[in-house]
């Protein structure tokens, strides 16, 4: 997935939220509806529109000290409503690594 | 922004000069690389401490004849990651002997000041106030340094070997 | 083994002291992200897709047992219990947290670890030959001269903010194990007509979006000139290094932009004016750093030792010993090879326990040492050669001989999109799955040496371009397509592969591989022409038609 950190305009093509990093651990975040961060996808505010992605960004960047490198990625909204990652890259993001993370030992 | 000489903050004694603003007649400025070479030799010899502003992109040979006659030259980062001013500031020190001020401008953080010392600097426009305050306590932040520059100061490796010659020598 | 002293420690301990201040300032936020990350970046610490990645140097690929037990605490304490060997002899840890960071890295610096320039615009890690001390027919140890210029770059105050990052690799031997050619200055020491210790300078190598093999700009520069000239080169890439393009602001694009003879000219004229100077090194500066590395007292032993006539009727020690153990340059000692490739594994991870486990083989049979080879692989460099079948039974027990060092399932892998978030594709699921497909070592010794690597993105860390077999991960339309080339070769003869086709999806490229070694397989002249030498003779087309026939 081409890395969203060369993302210049912002333009989406379907719903979409916004993920970041916890400063202090690392950890993935997203961008809730209410000016907060949650470590559950779950939680993630839906935007539709390209001014909507830029709103959320713009106030998601504004908190630098508690956020690292936030940006806008897309998600897949089931019928049920439930929200899934949108691509690979957020599905690794959001599950972990693809690969057996046990090393014989 | 504040202005740190000799490890304190203290008022800036030059005024910086745009490029069509009239000179004044004595008193200290600092003016542009541009402006300056328009007349390198009546400038460098005018009533009052001359300084200029170097750009990090542009060779410092043409400052170098009139190194002599100049109290400031002041050098540029534009942004922390730019480090081509180190280069400039070490080729004017160690290479051209300047003695006068060598000031860093530009932006700057506590966490360059070190280098800025061991490459020749001798006064910073810091960017944040609490930088400046802290100036004295981070050039002390390191004490041991592998590789000479003009600053003086003993390499790691001379200073093992003085070790070495001054056991041998008491025993 | 270079032994640290007081000054190096003190160094070190400062190093930690102001990043502590520098992480203290982050969290408070008196310190902005833009303002932090060239500060982190300089201490190795990146932002990856999960979590903090933090990158500790092993410079020149040597470390005391008592290093690498440090470096399974660092992986125990703060991490998820393993850490991951690269292409250039450092460590990597995945899930650090930057608050803890200025623990581990006073842990790490209790032993003389440090994470200084791993990253950044500045000098990284001075890589060597793993076999450097200990190889047959080496001219000297080049890691005397990889330690002096390590002192020299550490913390240099002119070139702490270079256009990118730069990289020095260093031979000292006819094969070249440090891929000198890939790196923007390449070191080859030998000794002159006169006899006179000194380095042919190779400037401009790398890969990335760009790659360049590395042009020679001068045929011999004495011992003595070595930091001189280095810092004429650092200062006119310093000065004149494109800083407007990140993509173009690497000292290969600026050697290629002037040519190799007005560089060369551009480097000359300023040495010239700085030669004489106190980065002269003189015999006794030289001799001060080489009396701090201390070699082991080898004993005199044979070069066929009992215990290893009994063990040759065993067959899975005899292919471990065939494929992992090397000549050594003292009768009746071997270079031991660990693998850290077994089948269905991660490329290049070793768990806090097999590190510990390893420190203590290290102590027992190698006179605490153990070298980080850039093909992501450890060795222990003074193995006597009568303690071969137990080691063997040790380090199979701790799951470090695979017997494939060298061959098809030996691959090279960067963490790509797992981890990575620069990554366009996967790299270590199709790592896993080739050494399924060849997990079979009868037919991994019929192919022969055949060094495959890996990249997620063009940025190459998997060094891709230099495979005999390359993969590189691209993206096209939301899915994870792969390039394969074929011929790369990162030695004295380095070249870049050549592309055999469009890029194949996810799910073929395990295929795409195994049609290429049959196809190689079927062409061979005889059965020792290697994979890399048949590709030389043929070109690239009948492995193209063998593989896009179907396709």
């Amino acid at each position: 997935m081409t890395s969203p950190l060369e993302q210049k305009k912002i333009k989406i093509t379907g719903p979409s939220m916004v993920t970041a990093n916890r400063t202090w651990d690392g950890i993935v975040i997203y961008r809730t509806s209410r000016q907060g961060w949650s470590a559950d996808l779950s939680d993630a505010a839906i935007v539709r529109t390209s001014d909507e992605a830029r709103a959320l960004l713009t106030e998601a960047e504004a908190d630098d000290v508690g956020a690292v490198g936030a940006y806008i990625a897309p998600v897949a909204v089931k019928d049920t409503g439930a929200i899934e990652p949108g691509n690979l890259r957020e599905h690794i993001r959001s599950e972990g690594v693809t690969i057996g993370l046990s090393v014989p030992a | 922004m504040p202005l740190v000489k000799s490890g304190k903050i203290t008022g800036d004694a030059f005024v910086h000069i745009a490029d069509d603003d009239p000179l004044p007649d004595d008193g200290a400025i600092l003016i542009s690389a541009a402006r300056f070479l328009g007349d390198p030799e009546g400038l460098s010899r005018r009533v009052g401490r001359t300084g200029v502003i170097w750009p990090n992109n542009r060779d410092v040979d043409d400052l170098v004849p009139y190194l002599d006659r100049l109290a400031v030259v002041a050098l540029v980062f534009p942004t922390f990651r730019d480090g081509r001013a180190y280069s400039q500031a070490r080729l004017l020190r160690e290479r051209y002997g300047f003695r006068g001020e060598l000031r860093a401008t530009g932006q700057i953080l506590r966490d360059q000041f070190v280098f800025m010392l061991r490459a020749g600097f001798d006064a910073f426009e810091v960017k944040k106030e609490s930088d400046a305050e802290a100036f004295t306590n981070t050039a002390r932040r390191y004490s041991v340094f592998y590789q000479p520059t003009g600053d003086g100061r003993l390499t790691a490796l001379h200073r093992r070997m003085q070790l070495r010659h001054s056991e041998s020598a008491s025993q | 083994m270079y032994a640290y002293d007081e000054l190096d420690r003190t160094l070190i301990n400062e190093r930690v002291s102001e990043f502590r201040d520098q992480v203290k300032r982050r969290l408070s936020g008196e310190l902005t992200e833009d303002e932090f990350k060239m500060l982190r970046l300089q201490n190795g610490v990146y932002l990856q897709l999960h979590a903090y990645m933090f990158r500790v140097a092993i410079p020149y690929g040597t470390l005391s047992s008592k290093q690498l037990r440090g470096l399974a605490h660092v992986a125990r304490r703060y991490d998820r219990g393993y850490g991951h060997f690269t292409t250039r002899q450092n460590i990597q840890y995945n899930w650090i947290k930057l608050a803890e960071l200025p623990d581990a890295l006073a842990d790490l610096a209790k032993v003389g670890i440090h994470s200084m320039q791993t990253s950044g615009n500045n000098t990284r890690n001075v890589t060597s030959d793993q076999w450097a001390g200990v190889a047959p027919g080496e001219v000297e140890d080049p890691r005397i001269w990889s330690e002096l210029l390590r002192q020299y770059t550490t913390l240099h105050p002119e070139f702490s903010f270079l256009p990118r990052k730069f990289k020095f690799a260093i031979t000292a031997s006819a094969h070249d194990r440090a891929a000198i050619k890939v790196h923007d200055i390449g070191l080859r020491l030998h000794k002159n007509a006169e006899g006179e210790t000194g380095f042919e300078v190779l400037v401009g190598g790398g890969l990335g979006r760009t790659p360049f093999i590395a042009k020679t700009i001068k045929s011999f520069v004495p011992g003595r000139d070595l930091l001189s000239y280095v810092e004429a080169i650092l200062r006119v890439y310093n000065q004149y290094g494109r800083r407007d393009n990140i993509y173009k602001a690497r000292m290969k694009i600026l050697v290629h932009e002037l040519g190799i003879e007005k560089f060369a000219k551009e480097v000359e004229d300023e040495w010239l004016q700085m030669r004489d100077s106190a980065l002269t090194l003189d015999d006794a500066v030289v001799e001060e750093i080489r009396s701090r590395f201390t070699y082991p007292v080898y004993e005199k032993l044979p070069h066929m030792p009992d215990e290893l006539k009994k063990a040759a009727h065993d067959p899975h020690f005899e292919a471990w010993r065939k494929n992992s153990v090397a000549l050594h340059k003292v009768p009746g000692y071997a270079i031991v090879t660990l693998s850290l490739k077994p089948v269905g594994g991660p490329p290049g991870d070793a768990s806090a326990e097999q590190m510990d486990a390893i420190a203590d083989l290290a102590d027992k049979y190698s006179f605490g040492e153990i070298r980080v080879g850039h093909e992501q692989n450890l060795a222990l460099p003074h193995v006597a050669r009568r303690d071969l079948p137990a080691l063997w039974r040790a380090l199979d027990r701790i799951g470090v001989a695979t017997p494939n060092v060298n061959l098809v399932s030996d691959i090279i892998a960067c963490p790509g999109l797992d981890y990575c978030s620069l990554a366009n594709a996967r790299s270590i699921p199709i790592a896993q799955e080739l050494t399924r497909r060849f997990a079979n070592h009868d037919t991994a010794n019929l192919i022969g040496r055949l060094h495959i690597n890996i990249s997620g993105c063009i940025n190459a860390c998997g060094h891709h371009h230099v495979g005999h077999i390359g993969i590189l991960g691209v993206e096209k339309n939301g899915e994870e397509f792969y390039q394969i080339t074929i011929g790369g070769r990162a030695d004295e003869n380095a070249v870049v592969g050549t592309l055999i086709g469009p890029a194949v999806p996810y799910g073929e490229v395990a295929d795409v591989i195994e049609d290429i070694v049959e196809a190689y397989l079927a062409l061979r002249e005889r059965p020792d022409e290697l994979f890399i030498d048949a590709v030389k003779r043929l070109g690239v087309e009948p492995f193209r038609e063998r593989v896009y026939a179907t396709r």
